[in-house]
């Protein structure tokens, strides 16, 4: 029995395509399935065309693929752009009023359905759902449930129009419900925020920007349950430099931008390094250069992101792969920068960001609140205190007998300004000793993960989002795939380690100069081939698959 | 009370900014004498002769960069808004290189006090034309004196809903102590032009002590009265005729940003645990 499906809705801006999905998405997780949703987007508001594919797979969801099962047109171009991708048994359910022509499928004048019904028109897009769940033999009843917790006070009316769908259609088989607990739909942007709502994050401040918005969007929204402060500022160079500030006084801040915001931050990244004051930045990467393709993906800021910012910066650079791992992963750069006082950044892109995950929410419990090293209240405070590990206690203003000076000036252990060549080199060395200790902090975390056949001779190195097309393709070849997650201090050990018995080596990733394996080359890590892909869409695991038959 | 680090000073001989460092020692000794807590004071600089102010005070202090210590001091304020948050900055950084955060606090009623040391030249790189230098300038980037009129920049802190403005002198500095009193104390946005000629690169003293002359602090939440005298001065040093008025222009009082966007909560001091029940 089939218990893997692969759903389009499209349509123009603004007809509802995209809750849609996540009400077909959550139609299949309510019967146990994983779920992944792609969103595809053109940068306008009303018109053009927008649309959500949903694969639901009855064990693990990272990624949509080819080979469209169902096909939910409101427009025809939604069957233009689409028909050709359909499946071998693959259909067209569509919108008859506005579309005419033959198509494999079910024509149902959705509009005129919901104005009989009494709907406004947006509506017609729960006459395509109770079609689609008719035609897979789906209970009505989990079609209530969803109904009533994802339109709330429109559930009713909606269910009706539905239900002119369900009525209007066939059943060709009964899809089997997976016994296991359903699990919350969640953006990576969703999961990320709850990951470092619980690492403690006190503030976050952002300016808007595709596709880092939702994080935005989704703290503000919840900033009084989570009890947290959440700002809109005039610019990301003003963000960054409140956020430095803010983590002066204690606390723990984060921003969010994408490529292009990020640039505008990294003079407050070299100020936070020399200042060693705490600092989360997420970078989500869209297509660029330039302003790009602003709701498209891509990973082309890797190199850009290892070394942003002038001067000696000691940072930490963690991309995650998928919702999960970005809420582990954005508790634990939080802790991190504040045990090391130092800017982190967590890579992420629009795949990650945007797109709907079925979300473990157990990975919550590993993520905590890691209380930073504090002033022992002895003796006089200094704040760049010159210790053997190169990490100097905290204490922050307002607290009695402190007076804490944070400098972007090269200092003494004060905070006073200096221009000595010996005060110059003894405050570097501090913070060059602490570089140490974050690597070795690397290599007591799980820093690269393995997936795939582990005992292949063949691997596949991705890293960010481009893990989730790849882990399929690999588990289906029976090969290797190693995701370094953490990239900067590079975990060296560990990557030779996962390389161990390998004799070759492939690479995929979403940018055309293969930025990775200019990193890789840096540690000695030789690639014989690379797959790139640069037109703006993600991966689907069959090209990966198809790149790699002959490797 | 002990206000002076170890720090070297290096400003040249005879600087102006000694008056300014020594009204704003006066005035921080006359608000601790009065009550408020010098753990809770955090003084920011960027960078510029005015900004080595900072380590001359033995005083929370933050360092920021070149145009940012508005809106470093605005996330200082968010961050925990128990402090008092006092910036020096001089005319390039506030209105060259950061006019954006100054605007912006300014509209947002940020409770910040700016002391801006207004020289009107980039005097650490060698007296370059700033926003407020008059037109012909005669500087390195331009020998052939700047083609630019210079900005007021009180009008634009007026037009950006600035709750208190004023126009301090440094060789007036029991005028400027108490200004600076004053803005610390208001509740809000807190706005002080500092008149600072350069001894090294424009020498405006003998000009600023024929010009300036003190305002009587007379309807206060008059805009249009507070504009009237900030336009008796356009900056230009040209017209002879323009006497400069140096005082209060504007004061009113309206709820801060921080107390509209927090409320209650304070983000440095908040408890860590959250129901993770309860958020959807």
């Amino acid at each position: 029995m089939k218990k893997d499906f692969s759903i389009l809705i499209g349509g123009e801006a603004g007809e509802g395509s995209r809750k849609s999905g996540s009400v077909i998405a959550e139609l299949f997780s309510n019967i146990g399935y994983r779920i992944y949703i792609y969103e595809d987007y053109p940068s306008l508001i009303r018109g053009g065309h927008n649309f959500s594919q949903i694969r639901a797979n009855g064990k693990e969801a990272l990624s949509h693929r080819k080979g469209i099962d169902f096909l939910l047109a409101l427009d025809k171009r939604t069957i233009e752009e689409h028909k050709n991708d359909l499946s071998k048994d693959g259909m067209i359910i569509y919108n008859s009023d506005n579309i005419s022509g033959k198509y494999k499928g079910i024509g149902i004048p959705i509009k005129t359905i919901t104005k009989e019904e009494g709907g406004n028109p947006i509506m017609k897009n729960s006459v395509l759902i109770g079609a689609l769940v008719k035609i897979i033999g789906m209970d009505w009843k989990v079609v209530e449930k969803v109904f009533k917790k994802e339109l709330k006070k429109y559930a009713e009316i909606n269910l009706k129009i539905a239900k002119r769908g369900f009525d209007s259609s066939k059943t060709l088989f009964t899809i089997e419900k997976i016994e296991q607990k359903p699990l919350p739909l969640l953006t990576g942007n969703e999961a990320l925020a709850l990951g470092a709502v619980k690492a403690g994050l006190d503030f976050y401040i952002a300016y808007p920007m595709t596709p880092a918005t939702g994080i935005l969007h989704f703290l503000a929204e919840h900033k009084k349950e989570f009890n947290i402060a959440v700002v809109q500022l005039e610019n990301e160079t003003g963000i960054v430099n409140a956020a430095v500030g803010a983590a002066f006084t204690g606390a723990r801040t984060m921003v969010g931008t994408s490529g292009g915001g990020f640039a505008l931050m990294t003079e407050g990244l070299s100020l936070a390094a020399q200042s060693e004051n705490p600092l989360v930045i997420i970078n989500s990467q869209r297509m660029s250069p330039g302003t790009g393709v602003p709701t498209y993906n891509g990973q082309g800021d890797l190199l850009f992101t290892l070394t942003a910012g002038h001067g000696d910066i000691v940072r930490f650079v963690i991309a995650p792969g998928d919702a999960d791992q970005s809420c582990f992963w954005a508790g634990k750069i939080l802790n991190l920068s504040w045990k090391y006082q130092t800017p982190s950044i967590l890579l992420i892109d629009k795949q990650i960001s945007e797109s709907t995950f079925s979300f473990d929410q157990s990975i919550l419990n590993k993520v905590e609140y890691e209380k930073p090293l504090l002033w022992d209240k002895k003796g006089n405070y200094l704040r760049y205190k010159d210790v053997q590990n190169g990490i100097s206690p905290l204490a922050f203003p307002g607290e009695k007998n402190v007076v804490s000076k944070s400098n972007s000036y090269e200092h003494d252990e004060f905070g006073i300004t200096v221009e000595e060549k010996e005060k110059v080199e003894k405050m570097q060395n501090k913070r060059l000793r602490k570089f140490r200790e974050m690597k070795k902090e690397v290599d007591q975390l799980e820093a690269v993960k393995i997936y795939g056949k582990k005992k292949s001779e063949k691997a596949l190195i991705v890293w960010g989002s481009t893990k989730g097309p790849a882990k399929e393709a690999a588990e289906k070849l029976g090969i290797k795939m190693i995701q370094p997650i953490i990239l900067e201090p590079f975990p060296e050990d560990q990557m030779k380690r996962a390389l161990k018995g390998v004799k070759k080596i492939a690479l995929a990733e979403t940018n055309g100069l293969g930025q990775m394996e200019k990193v890789l080359n840096c540690y000695g890590i030789k690639v014989d081939k690379k797959i790139l892909k640069y037109n703006s869409r993600p991966f689907f695991p069959e090209e990966i698959e198809e790149k790699l038959k002959n490797f | 009370m002990k206000l002076d680090t170890y720090a070297e000073n290096t400003w040249c001989p005879g600087c102006r900014n000694f008056m300014i460092l020594t009204a704003f020692k006066n005035a921080i000794s006359s608000l601790v004498k009065d009550g408020l807590s010098k753990e809770n004071i955090v003084v920011v600089g960027g960078i510029g002769c005015n900004s080595k102010t900072i380590d001359y005070l033995n005083l929370n202090s933050f360092s920021s960069l070149h145009g940012r210590p508005i809106i470093s001091a605005e996330g200082i304020k968010l961050g925990n808004p128990k402090l008092k948050v006092i910036v020096f900055i001089g005319d390039g950084g506030c209105y060259n290189e950061g006019i954006s955060h100054l605007i912006h606090a300014a509209k947002r009623n940020t409770d910040i006090t700016v002391l801006v040391h207004n020289n009107s030249t980039f005097a650490l790189t060698t007296g370059q034309f700033t926003a407020t230098s008059p037109e012909n300038f005669k500087g390195r980037s331009t020998p052939e004196g700047s083609v630019e009129k210079p900005l007021n920049p009180l009008k634009l802190v007026l037009a950006s809903n600035g709750t208190f403005v004023a126009r301090g002198y440094a060789m007036k500095m029991d005028h400027l102590t108490n200004l600076i009193i004053k803005a610390i104390k208001h509740s809000g946005f807190s706005f002080i032009d500092i008149l600072q000629p350069c001894i090294s690169f424009f020498d405006t003293t003998s000009f600023y002590d024929q010009k300036v002359y003190e305002i009587e602090e007379k309807n206060l939440d008059s805009p249009k009265e507070a504009l009237r005298k900030i336009e008796e001065w356009d900056y230009n040093q040209i017209d002879d005729s323009q006497k400069i008025p140096i005082g209060i222009f504007y004061k009113i009082q309206k709820p801060s940003y921080w107390e509209k966007c927090l409320g209650t909560l304070n983000p440095s001091k908040r408890k860590k645990k959250v129901n993770f029940e309860e958020w959807k």
